[in-house]
Order: structure tokens, then C-alpha cells, then sequence
């Protein structure tokens, strides 16, 4: 028997009342490896969106998720979960500390350019928008990135965070218009 | 999926419920095989859990105001498999229908006793339960004299990315629930009933709270947990 998956709703304004759980810290700063990605959401108006909450989910450096499904030899962190949330500030901000993930398998044989999945979540947002951040040093593994290499150049490009400084990346989120970052149904 | 989430989930642009009009995205989604990305996702432990995260009634000094209740049910994946051990996270207004929120401008009492949200994690069958109070529905600034039914937030992981849900709780006979773009922008009334919670007798504690039933389902390619998750 299948039964209906329960409808999403919107997440609101008044969010923060839960957020107690999670951090945009998922890694200590500082610690090995440890580098910032920031940016900003983007309304269609081009105005900030400073209500929205971000989530990201990523493997280890070395390339593997902290999960059952994920049972390849690969090491496990145990201080690593892998997860952090964080919402914007007024004007559209947010910052996490995190590391790189490792590649990860995709379909068959074929390795997954390193990646973040990233949901976002906003007053104004009825269902969760899922996309990924990959990495803009990263452009030999990106190039064979069975994922990347489906999209048009304008949704790919949205994808990619730009090296921002010294262990930085730059990654915007624009949820509507011209620039808009691609979003995947999952 | 495509096909399953544009009858259940809203659509993303619903003119009726005007902060989409400026942030739904306008390209479709973007179709993706699930990959090991997808199919995994965080769990959470006990270690997450504070002594109180599961009745709201009890975080403070004193006792909030307002209607005491419980809200229960289970966790389920599209093939009525429990998921079991998933953290449950909600979140809501006061009794006078006040987020315990600096953004929220209403002209209705702060409750000292209340701050409203709390988390739990499913049992071994997927089963939750919350002590609460009723929240009170609050105004918005959507349209002229547009109220929002009493609800209460939910957010739910399941086993993966990919099972992912945030969404709202709301009560059986309430005469707001049709006057709600929110609730409306689910397109198929059957999905619609989905969430909104029946008064359960069984639920109810004689003599100390009344009770409601709402059970949920989560989608994704990850849905049928794992013995071990
Ligand atoms: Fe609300």
C-alpha cells in the first residue's frame, strides 16, 4: 500500500523558535582543512532575502558520508557529522565552516566532483529548493561531473562556488530571475 | 516523483500567497537520479534531546496559558514502513497566537511560560508524541484581514537528503483553514486533508489534555530506512 506524501508548507518567518539544533560551524575554526563558504540569497527584485535558512549536508574529506548507506572503507570522522544550518542575516548573509568534501559516487563507475547539497528553506519558499555547491578550484573533477555536465552552461556556472581568499569560497543563492541558481527535484 | 510532487506539494509561485511571487523560482526543477548524495542524509541521537524538548508545558517556572494538548502520530514512508529513530522538530505561537520571535509584531500577550518549540525523536515503530498548548491563529499581512489558522510548524529528516520536509500542523473544524492560501496552495484536497489533525479520543487524557493525531509521510528515494538507521 502507498499512501500520499504529506504536502509541504512553507517555513515561515518565525523559524529561529527551532534552530537551536545545528550550526553553521561544522568544523571547529581552525581546524584541519577548515575553510568558509559564504554568500547571499537573492529575492527576484535582486533584494536580499534575510528570513531564509540554509542547510548543507556533505561527506567528509575524505569522501564519505556519515550515514549507513555510505559503507565503503573510507575513514569516518566521528567529531564530523557532516551537517550545520544557518539563516541569513537582514541582508541576505550566511556563512558556514566547514571542509571540503572528498568525491563521492555517482552512477556506476563514475566519481562525483566534490559537492555540498545544500536545501533552502524561506517565508515565501512553499517546498524546500535543493541544489548543490561544487567548487570552482575543483575545474578537471567538475568537467567530469556526471551532474554538472547535464546542465547548460548558465545553470552549471550558478552551481560553482568561486575561491573567495585564502581558504574561501563565494557561493549566492538567487531564487528567481535571469541569474537564477538551478534547482533539482529529488 | 515529478509527477507525485506537483499533485501533492504546492506549486512554487501561488500569486495568493504573495511572498512567492518575488522568490518561487521560475525554471522547473531540474530532474536528478538520486546518488549516494541524495540517499544519505544527518541522524540524529539522543544526545540531541534536553529533558523538556518534548513538552512545551514545561520549559519554564510556570504552566503556559492555554489549551492543553497532545499531538501524536507516526512517521511513515510512502510504503506505510515506520522511520523510526527521526528527529521531529516543531515550532508555534502562544495561546494568544504571539511567536516568541523579535520579528513578530502582533498586538497579543507574550506568555513568560512559553516559547514554543521543542523536538523529539520517533520510537522504534515511528511514533512521536508532544505536550503542548493550542496555538492561536494570528494576523498577517497577506491580504485585507487575513488571518492564519491555529498551526503548528513541523520539520522532519527522515533517512536522507532527499526525504527532507518542512511543514504545518493544523486542527480539525477550524473555520480558517479555508480562508488560507497557505493550506490552499496544495492543489489536490485529499493531500490537503493530509494535514490537518483529528481530534483523537484515544489520544485524549482524561481529565488533563485534549488530543490530535497527525501522522506523516515521507517521500524520497531514501524512504525505506535501514535496519541499522
Ligand atoms: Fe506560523
Amino acid at each position: 500500500m502507498t499512501a500520499l506524501p504529506t504536502p509541504s508548507q512553507t517555513v515561515g518567518p518565525f523559524f529561529a523558535i527551532m534552530t537551536a539544533l545545528g550550526s553553521n560551524e561544522l568544523v571547529a575554526p581552525g581546524a584541519p582543512g577548515a575553510m568558509e563558504i559564504h554568500g547571499q540569497v537573492f529575492d527576484g527584485a535582486g533584494d536580499p532575502v534575510g528570513d531564509a535558512l540554509i542547510e548543507l549536508w556533505q561527506a567528509n574529506r575524505a569522501g564519505r558520508y556519515a550515514h549507513p548507506a555510505d559503507d565503503r572503507e573510507l575513514l569516518l570522522d566521528p567529531d564530523f557529522t557532516g551537517w550545520g544550518r544557518c539563516h541569513t542575516r537582514p541582508d541576505g548573509s550566511f556563512r558556514f565552516i566547514t571542509v571540503k568534501p572528498g568525491p563521492v559516487p555517482g552512477d556506476g563507475e563514475v566519481l562525483q566532483a566534490p559537492h555540498i547539497n545544500v536545501s533552502v528553506f524561506a517565508r515565501g519558499l512553499l517546498n524546500r529548493l535543493a541544489t548543490r555547491i561544487y567548487f570552482g578550484d575543483e575545474a578537471r573533477a567538475n568537467a567530469a561531473d556526471p551532474v554538472l555536465v547535464a546542465l547548460g552552461d548558465d545553470a552549471r556556472e550558478s552551481l560553482i562556488a568561486a575561491p573567495d581568499g585564502p581558504s574561501a569560497f563565494r557561493f549566492d543563492i538567487r531564487l528567481q530571475g535571469e541569474r537564477e541558481t538551478a534547482f533539482f527535484a529529488i | 516523483m515529478d509527477g507525485e510532487r506537483m499533485s501533492v506539494h504546492p506549486p512554487q509561485l501561488y500569486p495568493a500567497y504573495r511572498s512567492t511571487v518575488l522568490r518561487a523560482p521560475s525554471r522547473p526543477l531540474i530532474p536528478l537520479k538520486p546518488t549516494l548524495s541524495e540517499i544519505t542524509g544527518p541522524l540524529f541521537g539522543e544526545e540531541t534531546l534536553g529533558p523538556f524538548d518534548d513538552d512545551l508545558t514545561r520549559q519554564h517556572a510556570g504552566e503556559p496559558q492555554g489549551q492543553r494538548i497532545i499531538v501524536a502520530g507516526r512517521v511513515t514512508d510512502g510504503g506505510g514502513q515506520p522511520i523510526p529513530h527521526t528527529l521531529v522538530e516543531v515550532w508555534q505561537a502562544n495561546a494568544a497566537g504571539r511567536y516568541a520571535h523579535e520579528a513578530d509584531k502582533h498586538a497579543a500577550p507574550l506568555d513568560p511560560n512559553f516559547t514554543g518549540g521543542g523536538r523529539c525523536l520517533t520510537d522504534g515503530e515511528g511514533r512521536y508524541r508532544f505536550t503542548t498548548i493550542k496555538p492561536g491563529a494570528y494576523p498577517w499581512a497577506n491580504h485585507p484581514n487575513a488571518w492564519r489558522p491555529a498551526h503548528i510548524h513541523f520539520s522532519l529528516f527522515g533517512p536522507s537528503h532527499a526525504s527532507r520536509l518542512i511543514t504545518q500542523m493544523y486542527f480539525e473544524g477550524d473555520p480558517l483553514l479555508r480562508y488560507d492560501p497557505i493550506l490552499e496552495s496544495v492543489p489536490d484536497p485529499t493531500a490537503r486533508e493530509c494535514l490537518v489533525a483529528a481530534f483523537d479520543t484515544d489520544l485524549t487524557e482524561e481529565g488533563w489534555a485534549l488530543g490530535y493525531r497527525f501522522d506523516i509521510v515521507l517521500g524520497g528515494p531514501g524512504a525505506t530506512p535501514s535496519e541499522d538507521a
